[in-house]
């Protein structure tokens, strides 16, 4: 039941965007999202759209896989949507029920906010689909190692995410056998109210707590019997290396975001 | 009198996906009363997915589990209940104590039940009896324990809802040959005292033969066979051929038989040995 839940969701394939170099793909994606926000016309959200499209059609990933990750949050798009609609004025109005006014303004306002999140999630999950957890970690690490020079523990942080990413499925699997032994003795986790219903998840929390400071004071141990004393002096077997293809989409980036400020400055 | 029975028992993960895989795979049998029963099988034949539909934990993908003729699934408000009547204790037991003390522990499955304060206590000081755990430990925090205390108290846990099938998947793994040994004598003074039935799943072939009376082997998903311990003993190459083996002394006791001793083929403890091999010697003398 909880191994249903997609964490992590890195989709293998062999394309391109995978093969390109994590640290870019982050740079590429902080930049359309740059690009997405800047852009208050409907011109500029289209180059953005060409973009997240371009992307999505050279890594291979499937749209279905798009929408998988869209339609959880789809509710909220939607309340947001009607909320712009009835809240933003301006133009003329169209329809009227009380302090409730459907105006031209708020109908583009909505349109427009729906478009720009739909396009930010499906352009931000290409990142994660495209590239394994510890990739992502590595380049973090990478992007974020001139802070190292004002003393900010680096290394370490990237440690750490990998290792709780690491653990997310263990501990997964973990409740589930956790809550599977508890309710053969007698333990009701699904029905009842809902003070009950959390008083009946103590049977499951304590032990799985118990088992990961376990597990976390095994993996230190084991950590330390390889002699692991932080990041000093630390070599890597996979080095990340920036391929002249990566510059080039980067440039390709530049060029996208470039073109959308234009049509801002513009005014088109 | 069959307590348990299933019919065409199937489960398959993940229906429907390229990770289908069936673990259980047309099922029947049935399980009596008053009885201690061996499981054995190779790691992933399905003996766990097997005993976890047993007591209503995975609903089957085809077929069915009836307890005493009823089917378990007919009303969900039953599987409580059914759970009660069919104790499941997992693997590493020791890792799902929660509670304060390791009183209140063994308490939290009779609690389940709804019983009176005063059968709780009977029942849990029973069930500490039954394991060995010394009164003076169930005031104690269950993780103050050492590990062989815990994973008694785990199992004292699910004795004490006194249930009339008790299921025990490996419960000496991890021990020590001697806490091993006691475990198992515990488990079958259980088992006669309260005259319920004991699943053993065991990797151990010495064990089963010692301790149980009858013998369920899984192969692949699939029943390979269940019947008496010594009759499936008797099957040592149909066995062997499934990668699993007959235990060490059968094994010794046939290599003695090629060689031309004069020994029984039924042998499948060091006690019944050593009976046959003291009265081999003593007839040779005699021939001397």
């Amino acid at each position: 039941m909880l191994k249903d839940i997609t964490l992590g969701q890195y989709f293998p394939a062999d394309s391109v965007l995978h093969r390109m170099d994590p640290r870019y793909k982050i740079i590429a994606t902080l930049l359309m999202i740059v690009m997405l926000f800047a852009g208050n016309s409907p011109w500029t959200l289209a180059v953005g759209g060409l973009f997240v499209l371009l992307a999505q059609l050279l890594s291979g990933i499937p749209f279905r896989m798009s929408w998988k990750s869209l339609r959880p949050i789809l509710p909220v798009l939607f309340f947001t949507a009607i909320l712009n609609l009835i809240f933003i004025d301006g133009g003329e109005t169209l329809w009227q029920w009380g302090i409730l006014k459907v105006t031209e303004g708020g109908i583009e306002t909505s349109i427009f906010m729906f478009v720009r999140i739909v396009l930010l999630l499906c352009g931000t999950s290409l990142l994660t689909y495209t590239t394994s957890p510890i990739l992502l970690t590595d380049a973090i690490e990478s992007l974020l190692s001139p802070l190292k020079r004002v003393g900010f523990p680096v290394h370490e942080m990237a440690m750490m995410m990998s290792i709780a990413l690491r653990f997310i499925p263990t501990l997964l699997e973990e409740t589930d056998k956790i809550l599977s032994a508890q309710k053969a003795r007698g333990a009701c986790v699904d029905s009842g109210k809902m003070a009950d219903r959390v008083k009946a998840l103590i049977p499951v929390l304590v032990p799985l707590f118990v088992s990961a400071f376990r597990r976390a004071e095994e993996l230190a141990t084991a950590m330390e019997c390889r002699c692991y004393r932080g990041g000093e002096g630390r070599t890597r077997l996979r080095q990340l290396k920036a391929a002249p293809r990566d510059h080039i989409a980067l440039a390709i980036c530049l060029l996208f975001l470039g073109a959308s400020l234009m049509l801002n400055l513009l005014k088109l | 009198m069959a307590i348990l029975t299933t019919e065409g028992l199937t489960y398959t993960y993940s229906a429907g996906t390229p990770f289908e895989k069936t673990a259980v795979d047309h099922v029947t049998l049935e399980i009596g009363q008053d009885q201690m029963i061996g499981v054995i099988g190779h790691t992933g034949s399905g003996k766990s997915t097997l005993m976890q539909h047993f007591n209503g934990l995975l609903q089957p993908t085809e077929g069915k589990v009836l307890l005493s003729g009823k089917d378990i699934w007919a009303d969900k408000k039953m599987l409580r209940e059914v759970r009660f009547r069919v104790g499941l204790v997992f693997q590493y037991p020791e890792y799902q104590l929660f509670e304060e003390t390791v009183f209140q522990d063994i308490a939290f499955g009779p609690k389940n039940m709804g019983l009176s304060e005063e059968e709780i206590r009977r029942r849990v000081l029973w069930a500490a009896d039954a394991l060995g755990l010394e009164r003076g430990l169930l005031g104690r925090s269950p993780f103050a324990l050492s590990g062989g205390q815990k994973r008694r108290a785990a199992i004292a846990g699910v004795m004490a809802m006194q249930p009339e099938i008790l299921i025990l998947d490996e419960p000496c793994a991890g021990l020590d040959p001697c806490g091993r040994r006691l475990m198992l004598q515990q488990i079958g003074n259980y088992q006669r005292q309260s005259r319920s039935t004991v699943l053993l799943v065991s990797h151990s072939m010495e064990d089963v033969a010692e301790y149980t009376q009858k013998l369920l082997v899984m192969n692949k998903g699939r029943l390979f066979c269940y019947g008496d311990t010594s009759e499936v003993f008797r099957r040592a190459e149909a066995l062997r051929e499934i990668g699993l083996r007959i235990p060490q002394i059968t094994s010794l006791m046939l290599a003695l038989r090629q060689r031309g001793y004069d020994l029984p083929e039924d042998i499948y403890t060091v006690a019944q040995a050593k009976d046959a091999l003291l009265r081999l010697l003593r007839r040779e003398e005699q021939t001397c």
